[in-house]
């Protein structure tokens, strides 16, 4: 066995259930304690508005509040005005699609897309298109259910505008081929859209080395705090893509019938924001930035081939993804639906997803009612692993027997 | 561990998921749809009335176990009462499943397997799915419904 990372220390909610074995990172990864204290210097030491008053402790939170800015920038190799504070992926998603792609897309136009996608990357275009008489086409993925290059050449043609795709899949684990698909989009000018919310937590993410147009994550999933994410878009599209929301703070002049909105970012950054989450999800980079994406990788990769090769020598059980890329794992038990199989996980303690997992695509896709799903990720070790592999085989022996 | 299993997933409705009573839609009966859609469960019931007793009721859809067998169970349960009574076993089954003491016992028949589900809270609204649907339908309700 190769040797782990030894940070399950680091997280309160395991040190408070002893007992739990936690495989649902893909739906929200557990918070260190650097992010908990965070949040709470915030409250208890300059827990004021940021962007309006003057006084002292406002410049400390303002100044707290816009080194995430710069971090993020750090983080994704990108410029500081790239970065918009949002309120998640889903948020982001939806105001690329609401204020650049409603103006961007025109009639006949096509719109390229994958049925790997979680419901917020597809539902806002599939919106942008019906209203705009666009066309939303799906890349055909291969045998095992992943994009392809080839596949995504064959879906382009000279109408097509937009491509929305995601970086990871949050059901098969699959990494898109960015790096060519971006740039096979690029020779026909198209924008391409991507959703790295359950890439971040995984993988070094290098908006200028992938050239991406934009890209969204929430921070929750990459350790930081829920209601908060992050939407990086080249300068030259956040320039033409129209705020959503209006009000305080995203307004530079207003005039009883004009008004000028601020600069990219902040016209997209409208009321007041999730202060402490946004100043919080600075230790979740660092963190995870000191752990590093290559033992982050190395320690999903060594417990996911130990789970694999238990997982299918069990009788009665259908992996959908053997050969996934990180740590996710789509089962289901044969003879239970994946909700009666839940139960028994819950049962052993064991916090893993069932059911469409917001992606019913790809649920379709696989032809089965909904999935189990389980995800591995740092703070998992071997004997998380071997209580998993014992509740499946019980599971399969007890809806076997039934 | 594995009793606590077998407390939810006992026999008779081990019976009522193999073969499951009343199930298969009838035309010009009163129909409901109602599904949950965050984890799939999606069932079809019908009632047919005549001078306020329930003559018969059908059911149809896909599920986890507890959704289904709960919705054969129902159909047997609810035939041959009146609509009255129908709706207090109805409202006593909610009570059962919240793990309060329903009113009559006796009256719930076979839905009484479902006493244990109080322990498996996240299983509630699979339990009640079909019954929220009949008691849509004793009410007047028709059509399509998502679970709320």
């Amino acid at each position: 066995m190769s040797s782990l990372l030894d940070v399950k220390k680091d997280f309160p909610v395991l040190n408070n259930n002893p007992d739990l074995v936690y495989l649902d990172t893909a739906a929200t990864a557990l918070k260190p304690q650097v992010v908990i204290d965070k949040l709470d210097e915030y409250y208890q030491k300059y827990g004021v508005n940021v962007n309006r008053g003057v006084y002292t402790l406002s410049y400390k939170a303002t100044t707290e509040y816009e080194l995430t800015r710069t971090m993020t920038a750090l983080f994704l190799n990108a410029k500081e005005k790239e970065i918009v504070f949002t309120k998640g992926a889903s948020n982001a998603l939806n105001m690329i699609a609401l204020g650049f792609g409603m103006n961007y897309i025109e009639e006949g136009d096509e719109i390229v897309t994958s049925e790997l996608e979680h419901h917020s990357n597809v539902l806002p275009w599939m919106n942008v298109a019906k209203k705009k008489k666009a066309l939303l086409k799906y890349i055909p993925l291969d045998s095992t259910g992943r994009i392809t290059v080839e596949a995504f050449k064959k879906t382009l043609t000279d109408n097509t505008k937009v491509v929305v795709i995601t970086y990871v899949s949050n059901v098969m684990g699959y990494i898109t081929p960015l790096e060519e698909i971006i740039k096979l989009a690029h020779e026909k000018n198209i924008v391409v859209i991507v959703d790295a919310a359950q890439a971040v937590a995984h993988m070094k993410i290098d908006v200028k080395a992938l050239d991406c147009d934009f890209l969204a994550f929430s921070a929750h999933k990459m350790m930081g705090p829920t209601g908060f994410g992050i939407l990086y878009g080249k300068y030259k599209y956040l320039k033409m893509t129209e705020p959503v929301e209006y009000g305080g703070d995203m307004i530079d002049v207003v005039e009883k019938y004009s008004s000028t909105p601020k600069d990219v970012p902040y016209k997209f950054e409208t009321g007041t924001p999730p202060i402490a989450e946004a100043i919080a999800f600075q230790e979740a980079i660092k963190y995870l930035e000191k752990i590093g994406y290559e033992n982050i990788q190395k320690h999903e990769q060594a417990l996911l081939q130990y789970a694999m090769e238990k997982l299918e020598k069990i009788k009665g059980v259908t992996i959908y993804n053997r050969h996934t890329d990180t740590g996710i794992i789509a089962f289901n038990i044969d003879k239970a639906h994946p909700h009666d199989a839940a139960t028994i996980f819950d049962e052993h303690h064991i916090a893993l997803r069932a059911g469409h997992h917001c992606a019913q695509l790809i649920i379709k896709w696989l032809e089965c009612v909904g999935t189990l799903r389980a995800c591995i990720y740092i703070y998992n070790d071997y004997q998380d692993i071997d209580k998993f592999i014992e509740a499946v085989e019980e599971a399969a022996k007890y809806f076997e027997e039934w | 561990m594995a009793s606590n299993i077998s407390d939810l997933y006992n026999q008779v409705i081990n019976e009522h998921r193999k073969y499951p009573r009343n199930k298969g839609l009838i035309e010009g009966y009163k129909t409901l749809h109602l599904k949950n859609p965050s984890c799939g469960d999606d069932v079809t019931v019908q009632v047919s009335i005549k001078d306020g007793k329930i003559v018969d009721v059908r059911h149809d859809g896909t599920g986890c176990v507890i959704c289904c067998s709960s919705a054969s169970v129902m159909s047997e349960v609810l035939i041959g009462k009146t609509v009255s009574e129908a709706s207090e076993i109805i409202d006593d089954f909610y009570e059962l499943i919240k793990g309060n003491t329903p009113k009559d016992e006796d009256r719930l028949g076979d839905a009484i397997v479902y006493i244990n589900i109080h322990n498996f809270p996240p299983r509630a609204k699979c339990a009640t799915l079909a019954w929220r649907a009949a008691g849509a339908l004793l009410l007047g309700d028709e059509g399509e419904q998502e679970d709320e």
